[in-house]
C-alpha cells in the first residue's frame, strides 16, 4: 500500500507542475513619449499601419524586424512632432499604399472600391431582367386559353359562388 | 407576330442568358484569378521606383571605415544589395553576385542590414567580397529609406542615381534576366 501512495505522490507533483507558468521571453517593448498624448496616437498608428513584411499584421502585432524598425520611427517621427497625416504620408512614400490597411481610393485601388458596388448593380439587374420576364409571360395568355377562361369565369358568375 | 410566338421566343432567350451569364461570370472571375497565378503574395511593388536614391550618411563595413552618402553611389549603372550574415537567403545568393562582378563587371553596392560588424566581416573573407564597398546598417536607418522589407533585396539604379527596378529575394540565373535586360539598357545609354 505505501508503494501505491508513493506513486500517487509522484503523480500529484508532477500534475502540480504543470500549473507552474513556463516562462515566456516575450520581448515588452515600453515606448516613452514626452507627452502623454503621444502614446494613443503611437498605438492608433501602429495599428492603422501593416507590416510590409508580414501583411496580415500590423505593425503593432508584428515580431518581424522591419516591423520593429518602423515602430521606432514612428516613435521618433511622433517625438519630432509630426502630425499623424505626415508620419503616414512618410511610411506610404517607402512602403506604399500597401502599408495602409485602409488603401486610399487611386487608379490602382479602383477596381478594390467599385468591385461590390459593381457586383450590387449585376445582381440588381439581374433580378429586374427575370423579374420582368416572368411578369410578361404571366400575362400573355393564348387566344384558346383566353376564350377558355373567358368561359370559365362566366360559368363561374352563373352558378354564383362567392369566393370572397 | 402572334402572342404564342413572342413568349416562346422570350422564354428561349430566358433560358440561354441563364445559361450564358453565369458562363461568362465564371470565365471573368477565371481570367482576374489566373492572373493572380505565380504572383508571390509577399511581393509589394516598392513606390520608390522611378524616384531618386534618398539622402543618407552612412559608414562602410570593412576598414578604412569612411563615410559614405548617395552621391557615392553614382557614376554607373549599378547594383545595390541589401544582406546580412543571418539571412540563409543572401547566402544562397551570394555566389551568384560574385559571378556578376567577376564575369559581368556589374558594379555591385552591398547594404549590410541589422548585422554586426565582425560576422560580416568573416563573411565577406570567407565568402568573397562582390561589392565596391558595403553601408554598414545595424539599426535599418538606410533600409527604412530604401523602403527594405527584409533580406536579400536588389536594387537596379541608373548612373545618375535613379531607382529604376527592385527585386525581393534572391538574385539568381532565373531573376537575373529581368533585371539585366535593363542594366544592359542603361549601360548603352551611358556609352
Amino acid at each position: 500500500m505505501i508503494a501505491k501512495r508513493v506513486l500517487l505522490g509522484i503523480v500529484l507533483m508532477l500534475t502540480l507542475t504543470l500549473l507552474v507558468p513556463f516562462n515566456t521571453y516575450a520581448a515588452i517593448e515600453n515606448y516613452k513619449f514626452p507627452q502623454a498624448e503621444m502614446a494613443p496616437r503611437f498605438n492608433d498608428l501602429t495599428n492603422v499601419l501593416r507590416c510590409p513584411k508580414c501583411q496580415n499584421q500590423s505593425l503593432a502585432d508584428s515580431d518581424s524586424i522591419i516591423a520593429k524598425d518602423l515602430r521606432a520611427q514612428v516613435q521618433n517621427l511622433l517625438i519630432q512632432g509630426q502630425t499623424n497625416e505626415q508620419i503616414i504620408q512618410y511610411m506610404v512614400q517607402r512602403y506604399g499604399d500597401f502599408i495602409l490597411y485602409d488603401p486610399a481610393f487611386n487608379k490602382s485601388t479602383l477596381v478594390l472600391w467599385l468591385a461590390p458596388v459593381g457586383m450590387l448593380f449585376i445582381g440588381l439587374w439581374v433580378l429586374w431582367y427575370f423579374g420582368r420576364k416572368t411578369q410578361i409571360q404571366a400575362t400573355m395568355l393564348t387566344p384558346e386559353e383566353q376564350a377558355q377562361l373567358n368561359r370559365l369565369l362566366a360559368q363561374d358568375e352563373r352558378q354564383g359562388t362567392d369566393h370572397d | 407576330m402572334s402572342f404564342d410566338q413572342q413568349t416562346t421566343k422570350s422564354a428561349k432567350l430566358n433560358k440561354r442568358l441563364l445559361l450564358v451569364l453565369p458562363m461568362l461570370l465564371a470565365f471573368a472571375l477565371g481570367l482576374f484569378l489566373y492572373h493572380g497565378i505565380g504572383k508571390d503574395p509577399n511581393a509589394m511593388p516598392s513606390s520608390l521606383i522611378g524616384s531618386q536614391l534618398p539622402q543618407f550618411t552612412g559608414e562602410t563595413l570593412q576598414a578604412p571605415v569612411t563615410s559614405v552618402t548617395q552621391a557615392d553611389f553614382l557614376g554607373q549603372a549599378a547594383l545595390i544589395n541589401v544582406w546580412a550574415t543571418w539571412c540563409p537567403t543572401c547566402r544562397a545568393e551570394h555566389a551568384f553576385l560574385n559571378h556578376l562582378r567577376a564575369e559581368q563587371g556589374v558594379r555591385i553596392f552591398g547594404v549590410n542590414y541589422h548585422d554586426q560588424r565582425p560576422a560580416a566581416q568573416q563573411w565577406l573573407q570567407e565568402l568573397g567580397n562582390p561589392y565596391v564597398f558595403s553601408v554598414f546598417d545595424p539599426k535599418g536607418a538606410l533600409g527604412i529609406e530604401l523602403g527594405v522589407v527584409g533580406a536579400p533585396e536588389t536594387y537596379l539604379i541608373d548612373a545618375q542615381g535613379r531607382i529604376v527596378d527592385k527585386l525581393i529575394g534572391e538574385l539568381n540565373e532565373r531573376t537575373w534576366p529581368a533585371l539585366q535586360k535593363q542594366y544592359l539598357a542603361l549601360m548603352a545609354d551611358d556609352n
